[in-house]
């Protein structure tokens, strides 16, 4: 095999798990070391550089790092990334200093922004301080838009909403609030130099069975209803309520319920309870707070008297699994089951909706009726719209609406300034030497064997009583540090000079996780089977070093690294160094343009 | 020197041997030796010979003197009995250990200082007397933990760091070894596992005194070119006889071998140990030729390793004394005290 190119910016930032799987590429371990340290205001800011809403985020994040999380790999649990960057937001100090201010001079440009949810926040809060003038509209009254709107404040207080929409605002961005934009050709009209759209995906589906329009008054859509609820035009629900979905929005719905009056509410999924959509975290807290779910029921028909509904009736269903490994539902043949409420909520999927975009000026729309979007450049096939968000994909989640927003932004600045937005900006790197003396670091590379920390929460009565009572309080800083010193440090890589290797083996011998092999040259899969331990996880890079006195090659396979250092600090002739690799994936401004 | 504990993280995928353990299992502490030192090699070695023979590590003894290698028994088998005596003494102690619980796998461990300086008499009265053990010298050629002076294993004219030569005659170990009777007689090199690790498990099989001689380069004060102790120096120089492919049980041989090239030793116990020959003139059960053919290489410059010389059915020191098969803690006190009848019996053999 060859050496492995080293220099090539992907190649440690894969090594780097966490911030390889966040959309928006957040140095995770650089600021998990920071809250360590006590510096939160450090750490908010690198979260507010790469995902814009830390507060946010650090609450509702999807968080797609903590699958990827290596230390999931050698033991049971992740480091719980999310709720750390809750706890450089809750801590942080100081932040003016941070925030870029937009210049008095503007560049001349003007850019609209449908919709003010994230992925338009994130492109105004990255053009703003280039100089432009950013315009977003938005049919509700205030900003933030399905972070506002759908996810109930028991999750998110409105107070950490205001905070980090406010401060994208505040630098500069005008706002047309309650001015819902119905065509999209009559905004072109108004001569912009690029229009974005983060419109969401603003429509939940419908579920059309027999009882849907007679009981329809106690009938609501799970996103329309958790709207209503956080604008305080619904306040309450029947004692007994079943929801129907098994995503997220299913999981907030049930919650709310239980805040607004439900007593027996209940969580109905077609599938099996471990398919469902809903992140496992979510899951847990909704069963946490006495809410059955029950799975493989099919709801066939809203029973009602007289148009006052009675209940849903359901089938029983199986998964059956054909010779492809594709999953059918078949009923079982067992008796229908009613189960009787007040109130149904329908939370089985959103859908995109685009009647306010004219289909003959220029956008192409796919097959699905959505809108053909470069998922690179985040440009529609008119040159001066860009998409982002859900209303770009269908519905995802609010840091790939981020991630849309920065690369969208790149695009914009790009298109603006007449360059080819194909044409995208290499990300920042380095990797610096992290010895501090001969067995100094200046991380700590002594492993933490701590499990993982859980989230203090407020008691049930108590949470239950408000639905704007917060359950979560958040890692105090003593929880945060114990839980910051479980990361891995994986941005500190192990760095193979082969010319200053004698091969003593120092580092075959330490190494805890076996992860060192000095071996003949073959052909990877070969490799990968006979090293000191298999490496069988093929999604993880074998690292490749040459230039050994005899002919030998060192194969380092990066799966279950612990990088703690004990290679190097072994090493007698500094073959192996411990070096910081930090990505800064480029945004809009003058680092991303060519000229 | 490392100064936090070795994470109790493990790969996950890592094998197990016939008790269930990993190579983890027989890990010790972390070494405080100079980072690259020979000598954590060979305790890396020493851990994967025995998770590979599934040895119970309570069943093991691991004894050594004073030096730099005799601190190694800290940093492997951390669940097994460890003595460290007084300098040199390991051989006495380890064969008083011996003579009181025959049951145990005893590990000698000692170096080029502790064992052909001040200890030079014990090791030959030790190997003399046929003790069943593994006596392993960690040979780097300098005193390390007294900042590199020549020891008594070190070549005439090989060079230290600084630039001194060393102008005495060198004592091999192996040579005496031979000549002295034991039994099991091997050369490696700290560098080369692939070599040195069923060397190791040959000698834990085998009954007798089993002595291996590994070259173990000091990286503080010998590892310099000019030196015969160096690693470029010894895998320049190395002339490997054999390998030794270690069988637990005799099996049909399955590798393709040409014809003469194999070797199969039948080791006291049943147990086969299998040599692949590199060097085809060389008997390996022959002591006198091996010591010929060793001087000669010497003469040459260059540095034999591989199992040197076997004798499976050389016997112990408990065969030769006739002792007890059980050991002393397992005797009774109908055994230990037979009676007045006994008693007088004995002595009147003596009248």
């Amino acid at each position: 095999m060859q050496p492995t190119d080293i220099r090539n910016p992907d190649y440690f930032h894969k090594v780097v798990d966490c911030q390889w799987a966040c959309p928006a590429h957040t140095p995770v371990p650089e600021y998990i070391r920071l809250i360590a340290e006590r510096r939160y205001t450090e750490a908010w800011a690198i979260n507010w550089h790469s995902n814009v809403f830390p507060g946010i985020l650090g609450r509702t994040c999807d968080r797609p790092c903590e699958p990827a999380c290596r230390r999931g790999r050698v033991e049971k649990e992740p480091v719980a990334i999310c709720r750390l960057k809750r706890v450089a937001a809750d801590n942080k100090g100081d932040i003016s200093g941070y925030i870029p201010p937009a210049p008095k001079q503007k560049n001349g440009k003007r850019v609209a922004l449908v919709g003010a949810g994230p992925a338009s926040l994130t492109v105004a809060r990255d053009l703003l301080p280039l100089g432009y003038e950013c315009v977003i509209f938005d049919g509700d009254a205030k900003g933030g838009g399905m972070m506002r709107t759908q996810i109930p404040r028991f999750r998110l207080p409105e107070s950490v909403t205001d905070e980090e929409v406010d401060l994208i605002l505040g630098m500069g961005a005008a706002t047309r609030f309650g001015h819902f934009v119905h065509s999209l050709k009559e905004l072109l009209a108004q001569g912009w130099d690029a229009v974005f759209v983060g419109s969401g995906a603003p429509r939940g589906r419908e579920l059309d069975i027999p009882g849907r329009k007679e009981a329809a008054d106690n009938i609501h859509i799970g996103i329309d209803w958790l709207s209503s609820v956080s604008f305080g035009h619904i306040n309450k629900i029947g004692e007994r309520v079943v929801v129907l979905g098994g995503g997220n929005t299913a999981m907030d719905c049930c919650r709310s319920s239980r805040r607004l009056g439900g007593k027996e509410v209940t969580v109905v999924v077609r599938s099996g309870f471990e398919e469902m959509k809903a992140s496992p975290w979510e899951k847990e807290d909704a069963m946490h707070e006495g809410i059955p779910i029950l799975n493989f029921m099919v709801p066939v028909e809203f029973t009602h008297n007289d148009g006052v509904l009675t209940g849903v009736v359901f089938e029983k269903v199986k998964a059956e699994y054909d010779a492809r490994g594709r999953r059918s539902l078949v009923p079982t043949g067992e008796p229908p089951t009613h189960i009787p409420c007040d109130d149904v909520l329908v939370a089985i999927g959103q859908e995109n909706a685009f009647p306010w975009i004219e289909r003959d000026i220029g956008i192409e729309f796919d097959r699905w009726n959505m809108p053909k979007v470069d998922p690179r450049t985040m440009q529609s096939t008119l040159p001066n719209v860009f998409f982002g968000g859900d209303a770009a994909f269908g519905p995802k989640n609010i840091i790939w609406a981020v991630a849309h927003g920065h690369d969208a932004a790149v695009s914009i600045d790009k298109f603006c300034h007449g360059e080819d937005v194909n044409d995208r900006p290499p990300p920042g790197t380095s990797l610096t030497s992290q010895k501090m003396g001969i067995h100094e670091w200046s991380y700590d590379n002594d492993i933490s064997t701590d499990v993982r920390y859980r989230v203090p929460l407020r008691e049930t009565a108590v949470a239950l009583a408000d639905i704007r009572t917060e359950v979560e309080l958040g890692f105090d800083e003593k929880l945060g540090y114990l839980e910051a010193e479980r990361c891995l440090n994986c941005d500190i890589e192990t760095v193979f000079t082969g010319p200053l290797c004698i091969e003593c083996d120092a580092c075959v011998d330490i190494c805890p996780v076996d992860c060192i092999t000095f071996t003949d040259d073959d052909s990877e899969a070969e490799l990968r089977r006979r090293l000191n331990a298999p490496a069988l996880n093929l999604t993880q890079d074998l690292y490749i070093g040459g230039s050994l006195k005899t002919g030998r090659i060192m194969v380092k396979d990066e799966d279950v690294c612990l990088h703690c250092g004990l290679c190097a600090e072994r090493c007698p002739t500094g073959a192996w160094d411990m070096r910081k690799y930090l990505i800064d994936i480029t945004q809009a401004g003058p680092a991303c343009r060519s000229r | 020197m490392t100064y936090i504990l070795k994470p109790r993280f493990r790969h996950p995928k890592l094998p197990t041997n016939a008790l269930g353990y990993t190579h983890r299992d027989y890990d010790g502490a972390v070494s405080t030796l100079c980072a690259g030192c020979g000598h954590d090699s060979i305790s890396a070695a020493i851990i994967q010979a025995c998770f590979e023979l599934a040895l119970p590590p309570h069943r093991i003894a691991k004894l050594s003197g004073i030096g730099c290698s005799s601190k190694t028994p800290t940093y492997f088998l951390g669940r097994s009995h460890g003595f460290n005596s007084v300098h040199s003494r390991m051989p006495s102690v380890l064969t008083g250990a011996n003579l009181a619980n025959r049951d145990l796998v005893y590990l000698g461990v000692s170096g080029d200082g502790d064992s052909a300086s001040i200890g030079l008499g014990q090791f030959a009265h030790c190997i003399r007397r046929g003790v069943d053990m593994v006596y392993i010298v960690e040979n780097n050629g300098v005193y390390g933990l007294t900042k590199g002076q020549f020891s008594a294993t070190a070549d005439k004219g090989s060079k230290a760091r600084r630039g001194s030569v060393n102008t005495d005659s060198p004592i091999d170990l192996v040579a005496l070894a031979l000549q002295l009777g034991a039994s099991y007689v091997a050369r490696s090199f700290s560098g080369d596992k692939h070599q040195l690790v069923p060397l190791i498990k040959g000698a834990i099989q085998h009954k007798g005194a089993a002595f291996l001689d590994v070259i173990s380069p000091c990286v503080a004060f010998n590892n310099n070119p000019e030196s015969t102790k160096s690693f470029d120096y010894v895998r320049a120089h190395n002339e490997a006889v054999n390998q030794l492919d270690f069988m637990v049980e005799r099996e049909a041989i399955t590798a393709d071998y040409a014809p003469g090239t194999v070797e199969t030793v039948v080791q006291h116990d049943g147990s086969a140990i299998r040599l692949r020959k590199l060097a085809p003139e060389y008997d390996p059960t022959d002591r006198v030729s091996a010591l010929t053919y060793l001087h000669q290489r010497h003469a040459a410059g260059e540095v034999v390793t591989g199992l040197l010389f076997v004798e499976s059915d050389h016997g112990d020191l408990h065969h030769f004394l006739e002792t007890v098969e059980a050991p002393l803690n397992g005797l009774g006190e109908t055994e230990l005290c037979p009676g007045p009848d006994i008693l007088a019996r004995y002595n009147a053999a003596h009248r």
